[in-house]
């Protein structure tokens, strides 16, 4: 089985995020990106659908120069070879543009499967799986939890809400969008480490795949980030731990009475 | 005057909740920009209840045998028709994990716009949506291009029981989707066998989130939870990680809870959290950052490192409970 995975850098759950002047983005500068969760958790999918089934896991991002590092990490962990779309050209694209942008780059590939995490944690947009899946004509399915490969077409359980499941087929080829949990990825092995250095990390640009700032104009985008004024009376409680503790112990007594 | 639809998922004629809060936040859109309102409903021979005596123009049911029960395929096919034929300014729906599922293939089928997960809008002149990037912790205002956009609100955006009131008319469009792969083949929808653990009549809950850094600190957590007579809860990455059983997680996908203290640990609280846990009666959080959006639901908020909280809180009510 012939299996992309698409990976998308984001600053790490822990970074205190700052708004830039002009209130369109983050400031980037000494933050801390990693891989976005679900991600991971579709490479792991990836690579043991490889081990099973034998194939190919072929990884791709598309992002400023920072985000080869997630490449290079999915290489490490047991990934073939990668793909990295960057070009100026795709900064600030909405999920339908990248989604074009992959759609022309993977295309050609044919693969049997793509696989990506459910969202991206930077934007929130949890678009680009079914968008790319259309952009290529494939069927998808959003959101799995298990995957089962059956003759020519895939068995998946796909989560929803409040408890719920459902069994679903697909035909192969198809796109998934992985849920965390799903698998426990795994860490890069020293081996795998060493392996990674001579693995191919293809550069792929605008000019690459015939396209220009006329298919790439966002049909949304961004004019003001801010931080979410509180709405909520918040008692904040100051102090040292060991007064903060008390003054909690107290109120939760005789304010809220809950003990 | 332009044309408003917004779409109203059910699961066997019964409407979900959520896209009535969605129908509230269409209602206002529909006032401000002097549209006409549409709810559009899938596979049911006749309109809701839950739709017959609410502020709307019309009801239009979308038949076709195909429409019964969710497939992306057919829904995104079926959308696409009624959008050539009705030529709305705005689809509105709620941000389901069924509309995650099909609205930004339909989105892209018809070359337009999707924003996901809107909390609201400004109107001035045009609009701009308000939505959420990086978990919550910031917002965004999103413009889009002219044309028809499609939009998606978040759980809780806006409040079902401020629905107009008002009596709809009632159409039906009859779609052809015979010639639609079935590539996408549901089957049975299932629940997992129940855990021991009921959080929805919990008293007391104690929640791990990611926070708690590593799973030997759950060890002092638990001792916590005995003391304040209380159940473990946790985020979801904490049972991701298999520190605690599926049974434990709270949020859009595990439990629903209200208990009358929820102490929230390490938690950022990101509205999937969140939805499972606000209706708390009172609410503590804990987090060392103090930008955390779980302090937009906390009555007390202590801003720290857990872990010099809980030894400290434990001796205390042990203490306590000495007296
Ligand atoms: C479709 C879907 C369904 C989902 N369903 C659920 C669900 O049911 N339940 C759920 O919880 N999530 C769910 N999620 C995931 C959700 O979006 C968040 O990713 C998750 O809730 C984050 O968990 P967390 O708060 O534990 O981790 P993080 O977001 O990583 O937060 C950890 C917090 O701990 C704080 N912290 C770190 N160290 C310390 C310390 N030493 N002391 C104090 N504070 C510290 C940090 O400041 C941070 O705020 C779902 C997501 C999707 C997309």
């Amino acid at each position: 089985m012939r299996i992309c995975v698409l990976i998308k850098q984001v600053p790490d759950q822990e970074s205190v995020l700052k708004i830039n002047a002009d209130q369109t983005w983050i400031i980037e500068d000494n933050l801390v990106f990693t891989a976005n969760e679900s991600d991971t958790y579709a490479l792991e999918e990836a690579l043991l659908l490889k081990e099973s089934l034998g194939g190919e896991v072929v990884v791709c991002t598309l992002g400023p120069e920072r985000s080869g590092q997630v490449l290079k990490d999915a290489l490490a962990k047991g990934a073939d070879r990668a793909m990295f779309l960057q070009d100026e050209a795709f900064d600030r694209l909405d999920s339908q543009g990248a989604a074009k942008v992959l759609a022309k780059a993977l295309g050609a590939e044919q693969f049997d499967l793509i696989l990506l995490g459910l969202q991206a944690d930077d934007t929130g947009d949890a678009q680009l799986g079914p968008i790319l899946a259309e952009e290529l004509d494939l069927p998808h399915v959003t959101l799995v939890v298990a995957t089962e490969v059956l003759d020519g077409r895939l068995k998946v359980k796909q989560e929803q809400e409040g408890g719920w499941y459902q069994h679903i087929e697909v035909d192969l080829p198809a796109l998934l969008t992985i849920q965390s949990g799903i698998n426990k990825p795994r860490y890069a092995s020293l081996r795998g480490i060493m392996a990674m250095k001579s693995k191919e990390i293809k550069q792929v640009t605008a000019a690459d795949l015939g396209m220009g700032a006329d298919d790439l104009t966002p049909d949304q985008s961004i004019a003001q980030l801010y931080i979410p004024p509180k709405t909520k009376d918040t008692v904040f409680l100051e102090g040292s731990p060991d007064e903060m503790v008390s003054q909690l112990v107290e109120k939760l007594a005789n304010e809220a009475k809950v003990l | 005057m332009g044309k408003l639809l917004t779409f109203i998922q059910h699961q066997e004629g019964k409407v979900a909740r959520t896209s009535l809060e969605a129908l509230r936040g269409a209602q206002e859109l529909a006032t401000t920009l002097d549209h006409t309102l549409t709810a559009v409903v899938f596979g049911l021979e006749s309109g809701p209840a839950e739709l017959a005596n609410i502020q709307l123009d019309e009801v239009l049911l979308v038949q076709a045998p195909e429409l019964t029960t969710y497939s992306s395929e057919y829904f995104v096919a079926a959308m696409e028709a009624v959008l050539k034929a009705e030529i709305p300014h705005l689809l509105i729906s709620s941000h389901t994990y069924q509309a995650r599922d099909w609205l930004p293939r339909l989105a892209c089928r018809v070359e337009r716009p999707l924003v996901s997960d809107c909390v609201g809008y400004e109107h001035d002149g045009g609009l701009t949506w308000i939505r959420q990037v990086f978990q919550g912790k910031i917002s965004a205002k999103v413009e889009s291009s002219e044309g028809l956009v499609i939009v998606s609100f978040q759980s809780g955006a806006y409040r079902a029981d401020e629905l107009g009131s008002g009596s709809p008319s009632q159409r039906t469009m009859e779609v052809r989707l015979s010639a639609v792969p079935a590539r996408v083949r549901p089957g049975d929808r299932f629940q997992e066998a129940k855990g021991a653990v009921d959080l929805s009549r919990a008293e007391r809950i104690i929640a791990v989130g990611r926070g708690v850094g590593d799973e030997e600190n759950l060890t002092m957590i638990k001792e916590l939870a005995k003391t304040l007579q209380s159940e473990l809860g946790s985020s979801r990455p904490v049972v991701d990680y298999g520190w605690l059983p599926h049974e434990h997680q709270v949020g859009s996908s595990g439990q629903t809870v209200s208990p009358r203290l929820y102490l929230a640990l390490g938690v950022s609280g990101a509205i999937q959290h969140q939805v499972g846990m606000k209706n708390s009666d009172c609410i503590v959080a804990v987090n060392k950052d103090v930008n955390a959006p779980i302090f937009e639901v906390a009555d007390y908020g202590i801003v720290a490192d857990l872990l010099e909280i809980v030894p400290r809180l434990q001796k205390a009510l042990e203490e306590r409970n000495a007296d």
